[in-house]
């Protein structure tokens, strides 16, 4: 290392899930001994429940309606969140520090036009000619600028046209390893003096039948409203998808001191890893992984924000893991509560352990009946997520006030 | 060699180029490549992957000449990584597990419409009712298709990358459109420089050109509609250049520590000196008008090698063809080099590979590096018409000899991305 290693504090966070929009709505929630009430729709998506996006006013952080136009909403939640999230660091607006500052966001791709999709499958059963029916109603009916609500790097892009942040614009991709790789990238970089301050996180919307369609593909989503999220034989009960939109302002504690901003908490190490889950594989690299991050034993204060994303053998075995390696430790289980939100889903945890870290309330159960209660406050927090078929990260964060 | 050699101007390990691996439309592997593109050869040709009569856009850079299990833009594009990776480590001489990180740029990745066709047919009478994708979630229900589902999937491409190659850690998909390649490299420097690893696997690939691709870019009026000759499409910095020639490729770099790959007796190829990016909040696609974001990612890379404007000898441009980019990218170069402008040649690979989108930056870093190692400019093709608002050097038609020991190669994107390298001759 040519750098004395910087600690890396967070210092905004912008937080809009199906429990409601921004931090305070959430902590209001989350720190009130009781797990709050679930916001689902099983309706409109049936069989399949999903954690919807709540009431939102996009004029909020996306002022000019030509911005909200040129998105979907899976862009329009990801820029608005990133909003929050400088507001809360009290860097929005500050076009010095904007201009300065690094993004790292992970992303999936954007909204298809499902009636134009519609329009040719049909067609598509009365000709022989597919490919030349495709070329007719693709050139005739798609909107030009639909390409650009879809691009995966253009939530970053509208990111830098709506708040002005241009320091670096980097978009990963990946699925939940994705928003795991974001952070580590985010935290490496800042450790080792190469960024003093960066803006990271993801965006994901449930209410998509397109991506209904990719994770019923290995026939994952859960079809049964009113089961819990664990059953009783310690398996989970499938995947809900939930919209979630997380960012995180990661800043150098140096940085984030000289300017007086306040401290949530601090990111003392983030992994991720992948490979083969064959026999104990699974197991044996998420003990690597605790490890390697610091994060081991435990006692009441430290809280375990499980990423399990309901994927019903997977998640036991995320779950088991937990409970051997951190007895003592409460979990939460994220998805229970919010939903899974793969790209989106660690920089949630993320943010959720933050929120926990800097309230002086113990953080409530997230699935009644199954996650312990507990009467202390936080100060450690373990992060897990393991991806629904591939990638696993660990994330370990301290009280700092 | 002392410690310090292995140091750049501010400390940081240095880091060296060790293996190199190219596919593009002009063949496979770096000596075809190099070859062709130094003898001004074209690879652009017509579309034959499916039906382009009707569409205003005929012609493309697609590779075609790599077996793949299944038609589709995941396969597509890790057969091209896996080609060039296998020959990046040959020639870096790595055998057995990699041990490194793996920073791999890729298309995103959306279903094949071959595939939503046969969801289609699946679905029975009974279950033709909602919107196309309600009905393929009924089939899914009875069966389900885990080829589909991992043939839709982001990660899947890095994932099969690592297995083959064992790279350590979770690897990083990324995309910043086109200088996506440029990024795929950074992250690999920035890793190295960090001093958590002694070598990065650096990979971009590209095999996502598809119907829709094509014409989603064309409704964009993005891409050249000159279709006849093919070869001749591709025109940047002339003043009848008509948009960018949609193409297909992929480039791996072995980027390792100067220090650790003088140690192990590898050969340097060159060394990544400089990196710089610069994000444009101006317009979706457009540039910022007085092409600011552009100067400064070129001025943050030189800066990060430690090198002034005067000891560049030589850029590898973007080069679209797209009127817009290559009056900006004029722009931005003139602005920084000044007075030297037209002492400097600027030549674009893409009027004769096309633009291979996703791949572009880590192909064009791989010519840079060749064009410092053998000390021959790569020539801008069909530049027939010179634009007389860009008067650069673009070594015009016919590939030059000149020493150069300090490469700038530049990439600009949709979405404000900007990202240059800087890539100098082994400091050995």
């Amino acid at each position: 290392m040519t750098h004395t290693p910087h600690q890396v504090v967070v210092t905004g966070i912008g937080l809009v899930t199906s429990l409601g929009v921004g931090r305070e709505a959430h902590r209001e929630q989350l720190m009130a001994s009781t797990a709050p009430a679930r916001v689902t729709d099983s309706q409109s998506f049936a069989p399949y429940t999903v954690h919807p996006l709540p009431e939102i006013d996009w004029s909020a952080q996306i002022p000019r309606r030509g911005d909200q136009r040129q998105m979907e909403n899976w862009q329009r939640l990801g820029v608005y969140t990133a909003g929050l999230a400088l507001d809360d660091a009290g860097l929005k607006g500050d076009l010095e520090a904007c201009a300065s500052m690094d993004m790292i966001v992970a992303a999936g791709g954007g909204e298809r036009d499902i009636d134009v999709d519609t329009l040719i499958v049909e067609e598509s059963r009365k000709r022989n000619d597919r490919e030349q029916l495709l070329n007719e109603k693709l050139t005739t009916e798609l909107r030009p600028t639909l390409f650009l609500a879809q691009l995966s790097n253009l939530l970053a892009g509208n990111i830098s046209i709506v708040h002005k942040v241009t320091g670096s614009s980097r978009t990963l991709m990946g699925e939940e390893g994705a928003g795991i790789s974001a952070v580590e990238t985010g935290f490496a970089r800042i450790a080792a003096g190469q960024s003093t301050h960066c803006l990271v996180g993801g965006a994901f919307v449930s209410e998509r039948v397109d991506m209904l369609m990719v994770m019923e593909a290995i026939q994952g989503l859960g079809k049964d409203p009113k089961v819990p999220f664990w059953s009783g034989d310690g398996s989970a009960n499938g995947m809900n998808l939930g919209t979630a939109g997380a960012f995180l302002v990661l800043e150098s504690l140096e940085h984030a001191k000289a300017r007086g901003a306040h401290i949530y908490a601090r990111l003392d190490a983030v992994l991720g890893d992948r490979g083969s889950r064959d026999t104990d594989r699974l197991e044996q690299r998420l003990a690597r992984l605790a490890d390697n991050t610091g994060a081991s034993g435990g006692g009441e204060d430290t809280v375990v924000f499980s990423g399990a994303s309901g994927y019903p053998a997977l998640s036991a075995r995320e779950r088991n893991f937990l409970q051997s390696r951190f007895p003592a430790a409460p979990m939460r289980s994220v998805g229970a509560l919010f939903g899974h939100s793969l790209e989106a889903h660690f920089p949630t945890a993320v943010a959720l352990a933050c929120l926990a870290l800097d309230d002086d309330a113990p953080v409530s159960p997230f699935a009644a009946g199954e996650d312990a209660t507990t009467s202390a406050t936080a100060n450690t927090a373990i992060v897990t997520t393991v991806g629904h078929v591939r990638g696993e990260g660990i994330a370990r964060l301290t009280r700092m006030s | 060699m002392s410690k310090a050699a292995y140091k750049d101007h501010l400390g940081r390990p240095l880091v060296a180029v060790t293996g190199m691996g190219v596919v593009s439309s002009l063949g496979q592997g770096v000596t075809d490549n190099w070859s062709a593109l130094t003898s001004g050869q074209s690879g652009i040709h017509p579309i034959t992957r499916f039906p382009s009569e009707g569409l205003s856009t005929r012609i493309c850079g697609t590779v075609d000449f790599i077996d793949i299990p299944v038609p589709n833009a995941v396969e597509r594009s890790f057969a091209f990584a896996r080609e060039t990776t296998i020959e990046a480590l040959a020639q870096a001489g790595i055998t057995g597990e990699f041990g490194g990180p793996l920073f791999l740029a890729a298309p995103p990745i959306e279903p094949e419409w071959s595939a939503r066709f046969e969801l289609g047919d699946r679905v029975k009478p009974d279950q033709m009712t909602g919107n196309a994708y309600e009905q393929f979630l009924a089939v899914l229900r009875d069966k389900a298709d885990p080829a589909f589902h991992e043939a839709v999937l982001f990660g899947s491409i890095s994932e099969r990358l690592a297995d083959l190659f064992g790279t350590r850690g979770l690897p990083v998909t990324l995309s910043t459109a086109c200088a996506s390649g440029a990024t795929a490299i950074q992250l690999g420097v920035e890793a190295i420089r960090q001093g958590r690893t002694d070598r990065a696997l650096s990979v971009a690939t590209d095999g996502s050109v598809s119907a829709e691709a094509l014409i989603r870019f064309s409704l964009l009026s993005a891409l050249s509609t000159n279709n006849d000759p093919p070869e001749k499409a591709s025109r940047p910095f002339t003043k009848d250049r008509d948009g960018f020639v949609i193409a297909e490729g992929s480039a791996t770099l072995v980027l390792e520590s100067l220090e650790a790959a003088v140690s192990r007796g590898a050969r340097v190829l060159g060394v990544i000196s400089g990196c710089g990016e610069k994000a444009d909040d101006f317009h979706r696609t457009r540039s910022s008008p007085g092409g600011a974001p552009a100067i400064a990612t070129i001025s943050a890379a030189l800066a990060d090698a430690g090198l002034s404007a005067e000891e560049i000898g030589y850029v590898n441009a973007h080069g679209t063809s797209t009127p817009e980019n290559d009056k900006m990218e004029y722009l931005a170069l003139s602005t920084v080099f000044g007075d030297r402008m037209a002492d400097i040649p600027v030549s674009s690979n893409k009027s004769m590979i096309g633009h291979t989108l996703t791949a572009a930056g880590a192909i064009e870093a791989v010519f840079s590096l060749l064009t410092i190692s053998n000390g021959t400019l790569p020539p801008t093709i069909n530049y027939d018409n010179p634009d007389p608002a860009i008067p650069l050097d673009v070594v015009p038609n016919v590939k030059r000899d000149a020493a150069v020991t300090h490469v700038l190669s530049n990439s600009f994107g949709f979405g404000g991305q900007n990202a240059c390298l800087v890539m100098s001759a082994d400091p050995a």
